[in-house]
Formats: structure tokens, sequence, C-alpha cells
């Protein structure tokens, strides 16, 4: 058996070194799973920033973490030890769980820089009146229990500033505290919050940080259970090992979200090789067939891969995943190949018939699903892009080598299974079948009313929907953090800025046109930096508010002239002032070792050279407890009347639907642009109305049939069963194609066997489809799984379709024992 | 010298007609919730002694609910439930922990540790003595530890029968406040069965 490379060099060497070219590309390919390739690419300055905040922001980082198990004193223990043990590694910028050292460098860097930080320093505060009002409430105070803390700095503080900022501050709950540590209400569960150096998309760098806190943990469990050391009193050794460890937050998220992804993938893609090797073998009953079948298949996928990642600089672990699926339909080629050519001169002229009779059909085919998959590759959605362009590399390289190098491959004499008796037995089932047209018909229009009274609700708007995070495991974030307190991510202002002093001044200028809205109870807060460091400006014109020393002594005399507090006992304060007056102002190296540093660089930001200040905003509670909406116009309304042009209010979970609905819309658009350009493609080439009509009629009934079902057993639509319509149309078009052959076949002098075996091809092509695509409907990924759902269906119900819809009328039936 | 009697018979339980600590926290202990006026009086160094006034009412629902409205000078509301402490100023709400305010605590305890009449919880942190009789009684606690001792040195609540007349506390730094309360009719003596106040 000598395979007859000789004939053609060209297109072998071209295939080969595209190959290696290929292989060099893959070697240098980056790997991702990060979910935010399947946000929409972001259109707007706004958008952009919405995205990057997601993607990138400080509260893309924040870990969240629980200690369950055992019993309270141990959980306490436990948080100790491995809040201290974080805080030694250099994996985070800012572990917190209560512990009352941490904050005490916070408390202290708000008692010295009071004057700079307090936004009641005024010249109005600092003028006599200003000064006796602010002296009399503070003596109010002290008559109240919060007195106790205050008269210990009555005298540095008598205006109380510190009690002000404090106050201030404590707007947010904090976390229950439990054995000195934070805890869950219920006191279940001791309460850690940390934030990580590495950005929230660096799933690496996420991963490395989860795994060292786990291991942190481990070593704190066995630390306390070990024997050697002395426990104290308060931890129980035995009850330390039932200690368990829950870690939450979009890093934990995406670090999850890729391993599921990365196992899923390998396993589908395992399996359905496995199938599909299988099922060919059975056909073929050649493992050499099998493996020149396969041929095709591979080349494709790895110039998928290298355009892909060409193209985007990466490759996601979800374009891999659909990849499998691709096995399924390209390994159509070489079964139309084998199949069809088989009972064909197994010659040059042999090949010359396939090529003659059959390319031109598959060409279409293939011609077909590129515009199908081409409205991917305008899609706003990176990931979605990425699908588009690994489909359309894939399946022209397939064919490509199908046509121009396998037949070149095939061995003199090579022979596989004659199955063309099954084709027999198809044609006769499908002669039978045409009565069922009427059932077709019945079907699809019946799926078309089912669409049509589930319009309104037939698209499931909300990105989430793509999320591969399980719900429980959202739901059990969302405990942790309103558990901790940690800012409520979905209402910002984004204050942009050309330095990072410019986007403090706009934040600032943000909440003070805000303020209103928090003084009416619109808003319960505004987490805004400026807090913990005003801008230069600010700090600037307190000091100019600050009186000298002479001047500062005259007026409390003044003012506390029928005070009971003395003005000689407020020579502190005269000290303290004095000094913040003279001092160059804060920056952000002031705020080194307290946990406001932590705060400001998670919400004042250098992205892509320009600084944001974020500002979360706190919304008031619902007599239920739930957070309130924030009412955008009227946010919206306060920034552009106080003329803040520079502030951005977003809206997160509004925006991202906002955005996703967008997207959808487009994406549903371009793919009726898609299916009309499929359409027109077929009409030129078929040059037949009625021949198109057969080719596309099928299509359009079994994505309506899949799409009704998928609707009736209560799902909804997202842009990923949009994928699998154009999936079932790319594959659906190739059976319809070679149906509509077929049809046109009676009248020509092909042979009875040559159809039989096209059409046992068809079902051959059709069962590693489903194989393929079927598998995907068990995935545990959302995405891969809506793809399953909707083309392992679809792909049956196209052949199926196609077949009952292309039979030929009864009176063109040349009669059965003409073709034996 | 009433007073000298009394602390003598508390050593000596065999004088049954004796009015002794156990029948003083029997009786606070079995109280329903109650309201009262207050009012504080402050003498502060800082302030050259000078008095602070401020005045209310007092809630007390048992066994750990505590709340003391304080309408001058300035309204306040200050709230102790189990170990939170929620505080209302002006538009301000704070929930606070108790525990995080090491020099507030020992006074909210044993104002709470008094009304509940819960010895146990009192004795943790104070030396108690007993003076007079049922009907004018004076309870002293002096702190059993040093570091305690340095915020408060000693506190005086005076009473009769089971109704809380004054406290008055003297701080580690020597600075006083005097409570004198004044049950309002309403809610005294009407126990609900569901008290949990009962002798611990």
């Amino acid at each position: 058996m000598t395979s007859r490379l000789g004939r053609a060099p060209g297109a072998i060497g071209v295939w080969l070194a595209g190959l290696v070219i290929c292989a060099i590309v893959i070697a240098r390919t980056e790997f991702t799973a990060d979910m935010s390739a399947f946000l929409p690419r972001a259109p707007t300055a706004e958008q952009k920033v919405l995205v990057d905040q997601l993607r990138d922001g400080a509260l893309s980082r924040l870990v969240l973490i629980g200690i369950e198990g055992a019993d309270p004193e141990t959980r306490a223990a436990l948080s100790r030890t491995l809040g201290s043990s974080m805080r030694a590694s250099n994996a985070f910028v800012g572990v917190h769980n209560g512990d009352d050292a941490e904050t005490r460098g916070d408390r202290a860097y708000f008692f010295a820089n009071r004057y700079l930080l307090s936004d009641a320093v005024t010249s109005e505060r600092f003028s006599v009146t200003g000064l006796r009002a602010a002296i009399q409430e503070s003596i109010d105070l002290l008559s109240s229990p919060a007195g106790m803390m205050l008269k210990n700095i009555l005298p540095r503080d008598p205006t109380g500033e510190t009690v002000r900022l404090l106050d201030q501050l404590a707007g947010a709950t904090p976390p229950s505290q439990l054995n000195g540590v934070w805890a869950s209400r219920d006191g279940n569960r001791a309460l850690l919050l940390a934030q990580t150096r590495a950005s929230g998309s660096d799933i690496d760098a996420q991963q490395a940080a989860l795994d060292l806190i786990a291991d942190r943990f481990g070593e704190a469990r066995a630390s306390i259970a070990a024997p050697s050391v002395t426990p104290t009193p308060a931890t129980n050794p035995a009850s330390a090992s039932s200690a368990r460890l829950i870690v939450s937050g979009n890093g934990a998220f995406a670090v999850a979200s890729r391993a599921t992804i990365q196992h899923e993938v390998l396993r589908l893609s395992l399996l359905s090789a496995a199938i599909v090797i299988a099922l060919l073998l059975i056909i073929y009953r050649s493992t050499l067939a099998l493996g020149l079948g396969l041929l095709p298949v591979v080349s494709g996928a790895v110039a998928a891969i290298a355009a892909v990642s060409a193209g985007f600089g990466q490759v996601h672990g979800l374009t891999l995943g659909f990849g499998t699926t691709l096995i399924g339909e390209a390994v159509d080629y070489s079964i139309y190949l084998f199949v069809q050519s088989e009972g064909l001169e197994v010659n040059e002229r042999g090949d010359r018939q396939w090529v003659q009779h059959f390319w031109p059909t598959v060409r279409l085919g293939v011609l077909a699903s590129i515009f199908g998959f081409a409205s991917l590759l305008f899609s706003g959605f990176p990931g979605l892009a990425q699908l588009g362009l690994y489909s359309i590399t894939g399946l022209v390289v397939a064919a490509a080598v199908t046509r121009f190098v396998l037949p070149s491959l095939l061995p003199r004499g090579f022979r596989i299974r004659d199955i063309s008796p099954i084709g027999a037995w198809i044609e006769r089932v499908i002669l039978r079948a045409s009565k069922a047209r009427w059932g077709v018909a019945i079907v699809a229009l019946l799926s078309a009313a089912v669409l049509f009274t589930h319009r309104d609700t037939l698209w499931n708007r909300e990105l989430s929907a793509l999320s591969p995070v399980p719900q429980a495991d959202l739901d059990r974030h969302e405990q942790l953090r309103t558990a901790i307190g940690a800012p409520d991510t979905r209402y910002l202002i984004v204050a942009s800025a050309i330095d990072a002093n410019a986007a403090l001044l706009e934040s600032e200028r943000a909440a003070s046109a805000l303020q209103p809205l928090v003084d009416a109870g619109v808003l319960a807060g505004i987490d805004a930096p400026s807090r913990f460091l005003p801008s230069a400006e600010t700090q600037a014109s307190r000091q100019l508010a600050l009186p000298d020393r002479d001047e500062l002594k005259r007026r409390l005399q003044v003012a506390t002239a029928d005070l009971p507090l003395r003005a000689e006992r407020l020579e502190p304060f005269l000290d303290d002032v004095v000094a913040t007056k003279r001092r160059a102002p804060l920056g952000r190296a002031d705020l080194d070792g307290t946990s406001v540093a932590e705060a400001i660089d998670a919400l004042l930001v250098n992205q892509g050279g320009r600084w944001n200040a974020v500002m979360p905003l706190r919304p008031s509670l619902t007599p239920n407890g739930t957070p309130a909406t924030i009412d955008a116009v009227r946010v919206r309304d306060a920034l552009s009347d106080a003329k803040v042009d520079g502030a951005l209010f977003v809206d997160v979970t509004t925006e991202t639907q906002a955005l996703y609905a967008a997207y959808l819309r487009q994406a549903i658009g371009l793919s009726l642009g898609g299916f009309a350009a499929i359409t027109v493609l077929l009409l030129i080439a078929l040059r037949s109305v009625k021949r198109t009509m057969r080719v596309v009629l099928p299509l359009v009934a079994a994505v309506l049939v899949v799409v009704a079902a998928i609707v009736v057993a209560g799902k909804q639509l997202t842009v990923i069963h949009l994928i699998g319509m154009l999936l079932i149309v790319a594959i659906g078009s190739n059976y319809a194609l070679f149906f509509d052959q077929r049809a046109a076949m009676q009248t020509d002098s092909a042979s009875g066997a040559t159809r039989h075996r096209m059409l046992a091809s068809l079902l051959c092509a059709n069962l590693t489809t489903v194989a393929g695509f079927g598998l995907l409907a068990f995935s545990s990924v959302p995405l891969l799984q809506a793809i399953g759902v909707t083309v392992g269906p679809g792909a049956i119900l196209a052949l199926i379709f196609s077949a009952v819809l292309a039979s030929p009328q009864p009176q063109d039936l040349p009669s059965a024992s003409a073709q034996r | 010298m009433a007073a000298i009697v009394s602390a003598s018979t508390l050593f000596h339980p065999a004088l049954s007609h004796a009015f002794t600590l156990e029948q003083l926290m029997q009786a606070l202990a079995q109280r329903g919730p109650e309201s009262a006026h207050f009012v504080e009086k402050k003498y502060l160094a800082v302030l050259d002694n000078k008095a602070v006034e401020s005045s209310g009412e007092l809630r007390y629902v048992p066994p750990d609910r505590m709340e003391k409205r304080t309408l001058k000078p300035r309204p306040e509301s200050m709230v102790l439930a189990g170990n939170q402490i929620f505080v209302e100023r002006g538009t301000q709400k704070l929930t606070l922990r108790l525990r995080d305010y090491p020099d507030i605590a020992p006074f909210v305890e044993s104002i709470r540790g008094t009304l509940s009449g819960d010895r146990k919880a009192l004795e943790r942190v104070y030396r108690l003595e007993l003076f007079g009789d049922a009907e004018r009684w004076t309870m002293v606690m002096l702190p059993s530890d040093e570091k305690l001792a340095a915020i408060v040195q000693r506190i005086d609540v005076t009473g009769a029968r089971d109704a809380v007349r004054s406290i008055s506390i003297l701080q580690g730094d020597g600075d006083r406040s005097v409570m004198t309360i004044e049950r309002m009719s309403l809610g005294a003596g009407t126990a609900p069965a569901t008290s949990k106040g009962s002798p611990r």
C-alpha cells in the first residue's frame, strides 16, 4: 500500500508547514478562564470604568473568609493566628479580623490629623461663636455615656472633631465580635476580610493567595490541635480539628470557575473523543481509516486554537470546551469523503468523482457555516468573538484538509466497510417519511406559537445567567459580605482625572453635591476616599481656617466665658492646632501602617494613565433590612446641578444588565443577519427558490422546535442558546444540502449505491455530532450545558426534518427494485 | 450604726430577720419590665467639678435590655441589648459593641447586673456589701481587681425593697456621677409570667 504523496506535494507541504506554525503559536499561548471575557467589550468611557472595576478594581480583590465548626474560643484563636500569618505573608495588602491591634493605628491617624480630616473645620467653626457652640456640644456630650471617653481628650479636642470623624467612619455596620474577633451575628463563624496584592484578573496569583490561606489555616489548626503546644485555657485542641475554612470573593469564584471549566473541558473532550472514535471504528472497521479520518479534525482544532491565540493574544478555556464540540462537526467531512467515495473508483478518478459529486455540497455547507459564525466575530463579547474565529478557522481548515490533503494520503486499495445497506434502509424510511411533511409543519408552527406567546420572557437579560458560579456559592458570598460589612459594590461614583489629587478633588465635589441626598435619607452614606485623605486643596483650606495661636487663645477666652470649661485647660488644643496649621499636607505615605492605607489604595486607583477616585454609595435600608434601590436620576441630577463633570454615577447591576441586554439585542440582530446571508448564499449557489426552501425550512423548523422545548421546560434563552441555534443551522445545512442533492440525484444517473452511501454518511455524521454536543448537555458549566441542550437535539431534528422535507414526491419515485 | 449591724448580719445568715444580699437580689430579679425618670449629675475635674446635668427616662426589660433615653440637654437614646449598644443622637445611629468600650462596660454591667439581680455577674467583678434594711438599703460595689479599680473606685446603689433609688459612681480618676431614679407607676410590679429574671 503505497500512498500517493507524490501527487499533491504542494498541498501536503502547506499543510505540514501550517501545522508546525500552529504548534509554535500554541506553545506560546496563554490560556485563561477569566469570566470577564464574557463581559461585553465596553463601548463608552463609563462602561469601561465599570468593566475595569469588575475585572481589576480593588473590590474584585476582596477575599471573604469564614471559619466554621469547632467552638467559639477555638475559632477566635484560629482567626487570630490565621490573620497574623496572612499579614506576615506578602500576598495581601490588608487582613482584618477585628483584632484590637489593627484598629489602634487607625484611631491614632484620625486623632493626630483630625483638623485636616474633619469636614467641620471651617473658619466659622473657629470663630468665637463657632467655638462656643462646638465646646458647648462637647460638654453636653460629656453627660452622655460617650462622655466617659471624651473627657480625657477634651483638653486637646474641645470641638469634638475626633468623635465626629469616628462617628462618620462607623456609619457602616461593623461586624459583630466574639472573643475579640469578628464573628457572624449568630456567632457561628469567625470572619476575616483580606485584600490580595495581586489583581483580581490574575487568576494564577489569586489561586496562589487562596492556596496560601488554606495552608496557613491548616498550620494554625494543627498548631492549636497539637498537644505539644500548651493550649491556652480558652482553646480546645480536640475541637480545633473540626474547624473548617470557607473562602469567597471574586478571586475565589474565578479560581473555582477555571478549575471547573478545565476539569469539564478535559472530561468532556476525552469522553466525546472516545465516543466519536468508537463510532468511527464501528463504521470503518479500520484503524487506518480512523487515524486518517481524524486528521482534518485535529488539523482544524490546532489551526483554530492558533488563530484565536494570534487574534486575541489568549485562548479562553471555554473556547477550548467549545472546541470539543467541533470534533463532532469537523469529523463529518472525512466521513463524507470516506463513505461517499467508497465504491467510486479508488484512484485519481475516484477522488475526482467525489470532488465532482460531493465537494461542492460540502463547500457550500462550509460557506453557510462561515456565514453563520461570522456574526459572532462582530459580537461585543470577546469570548463570543473567540468562539466565532475558532469555529470558522476550524471548519475551513478541516474541510480544506479533507479536500486537498486527505485524498493524497489514502493508500491504494483503501477501503472501509460498505455501509450502503444502511443507506438503503434509510432511504426506505425516508420514502415513508414523506407523509410526515405535514407533521413537521404542524410541530414547527406549534413551536412558533409557543415562542410567540412567551415572546416577552423568552430571553434572560441577566449577565449572571452566564456565570458558572453556582447560586449556592453566590448566596454564601452575600451572607459573608453582609456579615463582614464589606462594601456593597453595586453603586459607585467614579471621579476621573489626570492625577490622584485632581481625582480626589473631583470626588470631594461629588460627595458634597450628594450630601443633601444623605441628609434626606436617600443615601445611607458615601464611602469617599477623601474621608481618609482629602485633596491638597481641601487640606490647605482647612489649615487656612485655623487661627494662629494668640488669636485662638483670645477667641477661646471669650467663647468659654460662661461655660464650665476654663480656657486655661485648653493649652494642648492650642498646641495641636498650631502644629496642624504648620505641617505639610497629608499624603499617601502618612497612611502607612493603618488599615486606611488599603482603603485608599482600593478607592484611589491608577487605571490606564488616569486616576479614578471610586466612592461606593451606601443605599439606605428598607424597613425589612434589605438595601433600597438608589434613584439614579436623583443622583445624576444632583451631580449635574453642582456641575460635577468629572464624576460618573455607575449602578453596576443596572449598567451591566443594560450593557448585556444591548449586546443580546445585537447578537440576535447579527444572528438573523447571518441567517439571511446564508439564505442569500443558498439562493445564489442553488439558483432555485424551491431548493433553497428545501434546505432552509428544515433548519428553521429544527431551531423552532428545540427552542420551544427549552422554553416549555421553563428555561430562558441566553446568548449561548443563540450560538447553539447558529450551530444547528451550520451543521444542519450540511444535512439539508445533501438531502437536497439526493433529491436532485433522483433524476440523474448516479447509482443507487452512491445515494445510499451518502445517506449512510449523513447518519454517521449526525451520530458523531450528537455525541460531541450531546455530552455538553451534562456539563455543570452553564455555557457548555446550554450549547449541549440546544445543538444535541437540534442536530437530530435537523437531520430528520431535512430527510422528511427533502423526500421526493411520490410521482418522482424510481422503483425500489431499479436501484439494486 | 444600723448599717454596721446590717453588715454584720450578712455574715450570719442564721439571723433570719436580717435583710440579706440574697433576698435583695431575689427581689430585684423577680421584677418585670419597668420605667423610671432619672436625673444624672456628673462632677468632672476637667470642668472643675462643676455639675453637668442630664435627665430623661430609663426602661428596663428583664433580663438584659436596658434603655436610657436622655431628653436634656440633648435628646439621645442608648439601648443596651445583650452585648450591643444602639446609640441614637441627632441624626446619627450607631451600633456599638460593649466590649469595645472597656471604659464604659463596667458601669453598664454594674447597673444592669443590679437591675436584673444577677449576683453572679456582679460578684465576678465586684465585692458586694449591703447596708440597711429592706425599706432602705444601700449596696456598695467595690472592684475586685486593680485594673478595674483604675476605671471605677466604687459604686453605691440605694433603694427601697425592689426599687432602685440612686446610683452613685466614683470613677478611677476621681470624677463622679450621681443618678437619681424615680420609678414611674406604669409597669411597676406587673411582672409578666414570661420574666426570665428568676434567681440564679
